[in-house]
């Protein structure tokens, strides 16, 4: 079933016993919506496609700017002004043309976001903002989708994985969006450019073991990285918040939520 | 007595309360600090009144935005 290209080109996987031909397979089949194209989704989108992850779509509506290009590894100086989905979309077919990348030019709201995700086995959180994260979480719980939710900013990242019934929710955690401007994002605090390489390839390594099946994914824990210590730290969760608004016993939220962005995060 | 905090054991009053430890440990962003005491989530309004006992684990949970802009 695997052209000899395909055996080449995937040798070092298939020759786990984690992945083999089976493991391969499942990564070929495996569908992955990755939501930004930015510091987060540049390394997930160009390991997902050199793994051999088939069907990767990516949601941007930003163009590539220049002072993008300190850490979004997938676009290049001649990408600015181009937009991201279509910069990104080109790297992934040149570093792998086996998969089939999707692209979506635009923000995701209440009205798109089910959509969006509804034909993809495995969702990447990879957005800059709280109401988009919020979203995400509320829409991935609504419709039982797994997704890999991460932060970065300054010196510092941290990330943990959503699996329908096994463990705590984005919401679970962080109950409600901070009111806009109080807590600031990486445009306005900065962000030290292989932070999203670091916390990136980690949301990839866990689309890729949700999609092989094997592992320990980050459900139940959240893993937080500090560059300047150089340390991690994995922080244990309640399994289960009883209260939760969105994926808990009772829950209030029914409908979707576009919460206020701040103002700077707006172009 | 000795809890543990972000991993890290430290030495404390006995009796100290939630809020008191996010002052000791000058929290940043205080207001929007989540925090987990024994992989429990300690409600916002308890902050003050929850005394930590010797032997507890506790961590510090920040909103963590950043990835695309
Ligand atoms: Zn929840």
């Amino acid at each position: 079933m695997f052209s000899n290209e395909q055996l080449e080109r995937y040798s070092r996987h298939i020759i786990l016993k984690e992945v083999g031909v089976k493991g391969q397979k499942k990564l070929l089949e495996g569908k992955v919506l990755i939501i930004g194209a930015g510091g987060l989704g540049a390394p997930v989108a160009m390991y997902l496609a050199a793994a051999g992850v088939g069907t990767i779509g990516i949601v941007d509506a930003d163009e590539v700017d220049l002072s993008n290009l300190q850490r979004q590894v997938i676009h290049t100086t001649s990408d600015v002004g181009k937009a991201k989905v279509q910069s990104a979309k080109e790297t992934m077919e040149a570093i792998n043309p086996d998969v089939k990348v999707i692209t979506y030019r635009e923000f995701v709201d209440s009205t798109n976001i089910l959509d969006l995700i509804k034909d993809y086995d495995f969702i990447i959180d990879g957005t800059d903002n709280f109401p988009t994260k919020f979203l995400i979480n509320d829409a991935c719980v609504m419709a039982k989708k797994p997704f890999s939710h991460a932060g970065i900013i300054r010196f510092r990242g941290q990330l943990m994985t959503y699996v329908p019934g096994q463990g705590p929710c984005y919401r679970c955690v962080f109950k409600n969006p901070p009111p806009k401007d109080a807590v600031p994002t990486c445009k306005q605090a900065g962000v030290i450019g292989a932070m999203g390489g670091v916390i990136g390839s980690l949301q990839a390594m866990e689309a890729v073991k949700y999609l092989i099946g094997k592992g320990d994914l980050l459900t139940g824990k959240l893993l937080t990285y500090d560059a300047l210590k150089m340390e991690f730290h994995t922080v244990k969760l309640p399994q289960h918040v009883k209260d939760c608004p969105i994926c808990g016993e009772n829950p209030t939220i029914t409908e979707l939520i576009d919460y206020e962005q701040a103002e700077c995060d707006m172009k | 007595m000795k809890i543990t905090v972000g991993g890290e054991v430290k030495e404390y009053k006995d009796g100290l309360t939630v809020t008191e430890l996010i002052e000791a440990e000058q929290v940043q962003e205080a207001e929007y600090v989540t925090v987990a005491l024994n992989e429990d989530f300690v409600p916002r309004d308890e902050f003050e009144t929850k005394q930590l006992k010797e032997g507890d684990t506790v961590e510090f949970l920040y909103f963590m935005g950043g990835g695309r802009a």
